[in-house]
């Protein structure tokens, strides 16, 4: 038995050298990926989406009873669900400008001839590659009031970045802003190098300013680029969750995600969480959609 | 050949599998990742010199350990044969039918009195005063204080603080005497504060260190039996322990807004705070000269009464359980049965555990092995617990909602806060159907 089932299989060295065919691509890599899919995106949505009709508890043995649209109407009453999405958008709002700002600034002082340009490149892109836990455990230690050394850099003495509860969630953005300008910078960059040189000879010949070549030659060639990334944050941002569960547990920081987890994993309100989850999948499809067909009318342009 | 050799190696790896499924029973305990979970493996590598059968105590960060628990117990899974679990959590572990129900076990055993009556109360029996028992009290816990006794016994901070308050500055005996000290202390540019509270709000830290106050002023969660809130959680006494707490916020060292158990110890350790709150679990580290520089001078004392004299403190804890799902209960039985042995009790009290046996607690070996150990044995027959209803972590959500903002950022006023929470509460029971 052993040794039979040792022995070479007939088909493997004619894909080798013929290469595969469309039928082989397909059962190697497009069925086993839609199966992985369906068994384990599409029908937990599906499934997750009938709970959120349910009063259902996972933490007990009880059936599930129908409720009808009890869970999202409570959800929708709900102050404290409603400042959840507050901290959220603003938190959305704050990092991802600024992760724009700083990544595209970045990226415009790299898009030249620098010398080292390529290490100092991979250098700026350390922090997106590290775990979100670990930069939010040393953030943490970089901003203690007692002895970490932002305060003592500023001269700030003892302030109180994340226990002051207007200043923390501003302080989770500055280390979301840290983390992800370099991906921004990444694409951004991307875009920069694929602008045409003889764009800007011809700008030049014309005299035009470098304000005016920015906003006419740069910004609408790379906005597509960016609009993807800018898609791409927001999209992370909104679902934030690792950053903010270590940095603070202030109110004013807890954004929808860290609610959600709460709900559903210490609360055990199975059915209430699958009606916010979708509230929130219905928000997030919702601005995606509205970056998706402003990103079309700017390759138009 | 080859395949001579494969058959070989499979034989004896099926007459090995054979051979330990036959002889070697094993079991494993599900508790959190913290010392008490290590002071246990000790004990049970014991029993499995005793016995033969390999018990593996497997742990969680705190962080996670409801979460997994409660995910292993919806699964019904056989991971777990036992588990260490919180008392909070009795209400919808029993419910569900993810524990087995050892009345019968805690009658022939007589562990009503066996075991200290409050660990009874909290971490065996559910519904409360139903006699019926879902676990045996394993690790007693309770909020006690860690203090500098070379400050208090400085000769000069004793002399400046009678001049100042009109009595001796010693370890405080009412909530009174502990603000005077924290706010005596509290001394930002020295770099040194009053006290050490806890304020982290994500599970139940922050509810622990008010309850602390809560208890000791009088004031209770609400009516056990009809589960009215309105009027206990929001009484005068209630109001005058959250102002209380609120006020010891204003002692405690910068940024100290999400602080538990691992602060607090280091608020000792770093020589930051005079005193500080935590579980008695914490303090066999602060006496460790490896991991705290002031080990020698360090005191403790039990949570000090209120202005009525009333004196409690916030029960931390948990009980041992057999778990619904578990292949080894009849295992899981004798283990318990040894387990509650007064000699096993009396190890595992000598090894760092908390035990909850009466007779232990209150052998005067055990008052005087360790500094803590008397300020223990005096909070473990007055302690009270949060609610232990299946849906407790709802209660805690709303009530860290509500009193944190108060607490940390001074929102509101103390009598606001608490209406609210009586309001949030009303609506949580009459949700899930235990008011009418």
């Amino acid at each position: 038995m052993a040794t039979q089932s040792l022995a070479p299989s007939g088909p493997a060295p004619r894909i080798r050298s013929k290469g595969m065919s469309d039928l082989a691509i397909r059962n190697l890599f497009i069925i086993p990926t839609i199966v992985f899919l369906i068994v384990f995106n599409i029908f937990p949505l599906i499934y997750s989406l009938g709970y959120s009709f349910t009063d259902f508890r996972a933490s007990t043995n009880a059936p599930a009873n129908f409720v009808g649209l009890d869970n999202y109407r409570n959800l929708l009453a709900d102050e404290f669900i409603w400042r959840n999405f507050t901290i959220t958008a603003k938190y959305v709002i704050v990092s991802v400008t600024g992760q724009v700002i700083v990544g595209f600034g970045v990226a415009m002082l790299l898009n030249r001839d620098i010398p080292f340009k390529g290490l100092l490149t991979t250098l700026l892109l350390l922090p997106m590659m590290l775990s979100m836990a670990v930069v939010g455990l040393f953030w943490k230690l970089l901003y203690d009031p007692s002895f970490g050394i932002i305060n003592y850099a500023l001269g700030l003495g003892t302030f109180e970045w994340l226990a002051d509860p207007d200043v923390a969630l501003y302080a989770i953005a500055l280390v979301d802003i840290w983390m992800w300008s370099p991906f921004v910078m990444l694409l951004s960059l991307a875009g920069l190098s694929a602008v045409p040189k003889h764009l800007y000879e011809a700008a030049a010949i014309d005299r035009a300013s470098p304000l005016y070549t920015f906003f006419r030659i740069t910004m609408p060639l790379v906005a597509p680029i960016l609009m993807i990334a800018i898609i791409f944050r927001t999209m992370e941002a909104f679902k934030t969750f690792d950053l903010a569960y270590i940095l603070a547990s202030q109110p004013t920081t807890e954004v929808i995600s860290i609610r959600l987890y709460k709900m559903a994993f210490q609360e055990w309100q199975t059915g209430m969480s699958c009606a916010l989850a979708y509230i929130v999948l219905i928000m997030v499809l919702a601005i995606t959609n509205i970056y998706i067909k402003y990103l079309n009318k700017v390759k138009a342009r | 050949m080859r395949s001579n050799v494969v058959g070989v190696l499979a034989g004896i790896g099926f007459s090995a599998l054979a051979s330990s499924a036959a002889y070697a029973q094993e079991l494993t305990i599900f508790w959190a990742e913290w010392d008490p979970a290590n002071y246990l493996q000790e004990l049970v590598n014991e029993y499995e010199a005793e016995t033969g059968v390999v018990v593996t105590v497997e742990t969680t960060p705190w962080s996670d350990f409801q979460t997994k628990a409660f995910t292993e117990f919806n699964a019904q899974g056989t991971a777990y044969d036992l588990i260490v679990g919180d008392s909070q959590w009795l209400g919808a572990a029993s419910e569900a039918g993810h524990y087995v129900d050892l009345t019968d076990f805690f009658n022939e055993n007589n562990l009503g009195e066996v075991m200290a009556p409050a660990t009874v109360k909290y971490y065996a029996e559910y519904p409360g005063n139903s006699g019926r028992y879902w676990a045996v009290p394993a690790e007693g816990d309770a909020v006690g204080w860690s203090y500098r006794k070379d400050w208090f016994e400085d000769p000069a901070e004793m002399a400046a603080f009678k001049a100042k308050y009109g009595y001796d500055l010693a370890p405080p005996v009412d909530w009174q005497q502990l603000r005077d000290i924290a706010e005596f202390f509290n001394r930002p540019d020295e770099g040194r504060y009053g006290i050490a509270i806890y304020t982290d709000n994500s599970y139940d830290a922050m509810a622990m260190g008010f309850e602390n106050a809560l208890f000791s002023f009088g004031g209770e969660l609400g009516n056990p039996e009809t589960y009215v809130v309105d009027g206990f959680i929001n009484s005068p006494q209630a109001v005058a322990a959250l102002e209380a707490y609120r006020e010891l916020y204003g002692f405690t060292p910068p940024g100290w807004a999400k602080t538990f158990f691992v602060e607090n110890n280091q608020a000792i350790t770093e020589g930051l705070a005079a005193m500080s709150m935590n579980y008695f679990a914490f303090f066999p580290a602060l006496l460790n000269e490896s991991t705290n520089p002031h080990a020698a001078s360090t005191g403790f004392f039990a949570n000090p009464a209120g202005p009525g004299g009333d004196q409690f403190a916030a029960l931390g804890g948990q009980g041992i359980s057999i778990v619904s799902y578990s292949q080894n209960q009849e295992a899981a039985y004798d283990f318990l049965r040894w387990f509650i042995k007064d000699e096993t009790q009396k190890r595992w009290a000598e090894l760092g555990g908390y035990t909850a046996s009466a007779a232990v607690l209150e052998s005067q070996e055990f008052r005087t092995a360790t500094p803590y150990n008397e300020a223990f044995y005096q909070t473990m027959f007055r302690v009270k617990d949060f609610w232990a209803v299946p849906e407790y972590a709802e209660l805690l959500g709303q009530l860290n909602n509500r009193i944190y903002p108060y607490i940390v950022g001074g929102e509101g006023t103390a009598q606001e806060v608490l209406d609210a929470l009586a309001g949030d509460w009303t609506e949580t029971f009459t949700k899930y159907g235990r008011i009418q």
